[in-house]
């Protein structure tokens, strides 16, 4: 019995098949569950393991590493604000601090309505509009407490979904093709090219 | 006039769609480049003298030329980009993705490898969008798969996710990553993934500028490229400048030919100090780097340039901070972000960097000792003995050699502000 929806298991399935090794897969897999889930359930540990032919405790401790793979439960919104140098000089822990007020939780912590989850982020690569301020890992940026406000209250009123999904799921753009080409002939390919050159090498000498 | 190469679409607000690209001579480089032999193409990288842009600065062409021959080789893009206030390669990916799937496609015609990975860190939901969106049109276009463009060369190009881990940017970390493990750098030697990389075999680990100037490369020829910039340091560079500046962006700027003054001050490119303030410190090439002061202003944009003043150009990310601010604060959040993102594999990296971050949390919040400064250096001396520039490393990777530059920096020259916050019992000025 799959964990995975039955269309989540051919996305997965297709997701291993791009990799020469089925391990690769692990973590482009993990934010196929968050995308079902919200978070990385034991379910779909077990079932990733299943398809990266690893085992759970090995999906577990991978997925522990990485700061955007939830093993437990998060809101429908994971907010993150960089504190970071370039964001610290344009006031984000100010910002953090105002966020931490506004949704009524600590850093690390969800709103008791489920809605959003607060983090304080490292450099998140969009200097130039600092503080820098994530929502899903979408570029919203809000830059002032009140921006942050309006941002939230859309949030909470069910606005912007098209704009920013709810956690977990990553990349709304599927991958339309497989591996084209089969290994065989990208092999029989190399193996003339490296001949042709070696023949150019010889002719040249 | 300035030349634009990687940002030359930069005036389109659609510069990532297929159209757009198309209409602006994107794949015209990788046509050209599949009418040569692969050692031509290599040959005008090599001629172009093109520098890794991700922050090593290792010659591209020499990189390429050490891939170690085997049945299978891997290309592998590093879009990780997490080191501090680097945001050039954000910019590249959700602007030009055409441009680095272009330039992928040509180095993995010159390296004649068996598949390309391109690995974007996670938090660039919008940028694995887009990059998964342009290797689809790629290969509806015929610039993937069977037969590109009826040369005879095939290849397949999958996006990777990273799932945040600013180690993954560490080339070795982010083949572990690539391989559904933990980002653990590996221990070298070899020193080098073109040896034995992805799956123990040989692989080619490039950064997304790097190659997203190889379309420009082949099209215009390697000299027109290395007649750009000036000694080592040829053609442009993204340059992500932010901090205390009027204008804080991502520039491209010819190498050598402007200062880190220039940069800062010019209107076009970030327009001054913010509030005509004065410049305390500059970080010249990501926290990384050991710090720039006033005087050192005047120092051209170039790797060795900067090299020579024993600190690095690395991913080309410059943070100003002004007169006002405190810099025992800035050491303590660039150590910070070093303790929390340390593996955790070496002792001196892993318990330096969360001891350091706890005597400097304690200096900027109150309860700092007399004490603490020397036993800030002696805990640095600790991770890189002796100090020096390049630092010794006691480590498998260079994050921990890279953790004592904020802070080495910050004393060495500020040394009185960091006695005054003991004496204040904390910064005076609060945030």
């Amino acid at each position: 019995m799959s964990h995975f929806s039955p269309a989540l298991r051919a996305k997965a399935e297709a997701t291993v098949a791009l990799y020469p090794k089925k391990r690769s897969a692990l973590i482009p897999l993990c934010h196929l569950a968050q995308g079902q889930d919200g978070y990385l359930t034991e379910a779909a540990m077990v079932e990733i393991a299943e398809l990266c032919e690893v085992t759970a405790a090995e999906v577990r401790g991978t997925a522990t590493f990485y700061d955007m793979l939830h093993t437990d439960p998060v809101g429908k919104y994971v907010v993150g604000i960089c504190t970071n140098i370039a964001c610290m000089l344009a006031g984000g822990d100010d910002l953090l601090e105002h966020a931490e007020q506004r949704l009524g939780c600590a850093v690390g912590g969800t709103t008791t309505d489920g809605l959003f989850t607060l983090e304080e982020t490292e450099c998140l690569a969009d200097c130039d509009i600092a503080p820098c301020v994530q929502v899903n890992h979408r570029f919203v940026r809000t830059t002032t407490p009140e921006a942050l406000d309006a941002l939230l209250d859309e949030l909470a009123a069910g606005g912007r979904a098209d704009e920013i999904p709810s956690h977990g799921t990553l990349i709304r753009v599927e991958r339309t093709v497989g591996l084209q080409v089969p290994k065989d002939v990208i092999a029989e390919e190399r193996a003339a090219a490296a001949a042709a050159q070696a023949a150019r090498m010889e002719g040249s000498k | 006039m300035s030349t634009t190469i990687v940002t030359a679409r930069r005036e389109f607000d659609d510069s990532f769609t297929i159209e757009r690209a198309l209409a602006t001579g994107a794949y015209e480089g990788l046509k050209k480049a599949l009418a040569m032999t692969p050692e031509a193409v290599c040959a005008e990288v090599d001629a172009a003298s093109l520098l890794g842009r991700g922050g090593a600065g290792f010659p591209a062409g020499r990189k390429w030329s050490m891939l170690r021959k085997n049945p299978t080789t891997y290309l592998v893009i590093n879009g990780d980009e997490s080191e501090p206030a680097t945001f050039k390669d954000h910019y590249l990916i959700e602007r030009d993705p055409h441009q680095l799937v272009e330039g992928v496609i040509i180095a993995a015609y010159a390296l004649q490898v068996t598949q390309a990975f391109i690995f974007i860190r996670g938090e660039f939901a919008l940028g694995l969008e887009r990059v998964t969106q342009a290797i689809n049109e790629a290969y509806a276009h015929g610039a993937l798969g069977r037969n590109i463009f009826g040369s005879g060369f095939s290849l397949d190009l999958v996006v990777h996710p990273g799932a945040g881990a600013y180690i993954c940017g560490e080339e070795t970390a982010l083949l572990e990553s690539l391989e559904g493990k933990r980002g653990f750098p590996r221990i070298k030697p070899p020193f080098f993934p073109a040896a034995i990389g992805l799956y123990g075999e040989p692989t080619v680990v490039n950064n997304v500028e790097t190659v997203s100037n190889l379309p420009w490369i082949v099209s215009n020829g390697g000299a027109a490229f290395a007649a750009l910039g000036e000694g080592r340091s040829t053609g442009t560079r993204l340059f992500a400048l932010s901090g205390d500046v009027e204008r804080p962006g991502v520039f491209e700027v010819e190498m050598v030919k402007s200062t880190f003054r220039d940069l800062i001050e010019r209107p076009e490119l970030g327009g001054g100090v913010r509030g005509g303030k004065a410049v305390k410190a500059i970080i010249p090439g990501g926290v990384s780097a050991p710090w720039f002061f006033p005087e050192d202003l005047d120092t051209p944009l170039g790797q060795d340039e900067v090299a020579a003043k024993n600190s690095m150009l690395g991913s080309g990310s410059i943070v100003v901070m002004d007169e006002t601010r405190c810099m025992v604060r800035a050491a303590w959040r660039i150590t910070k972000f070093f303790s929390r993102e340390s593996c955790g594999q070496c002792t001196p990296c892993r318990e330096g960097s969360g001891w350091l971050e706890r005597v400097l949390y304690r200096l900027e919040h109150g309860g700092g000792r007399m004490e603490d400064v020397d036993l800030l250096l002696d805990l640095c001396d600790n991770i890189a003995p002796g100090l020096t520039w390049p630092p010794q490393q006691t480590t498998i990777c260079v994050l921990g050699p890279s953790i004592p530059s904020s802070i080495h920096s910050a004393i060495s020259r500020f040394r009185e502000e960091f006695i005054a916050h003991v004496h204040d019992g904390g910064c005076r000025h609060g945030r």
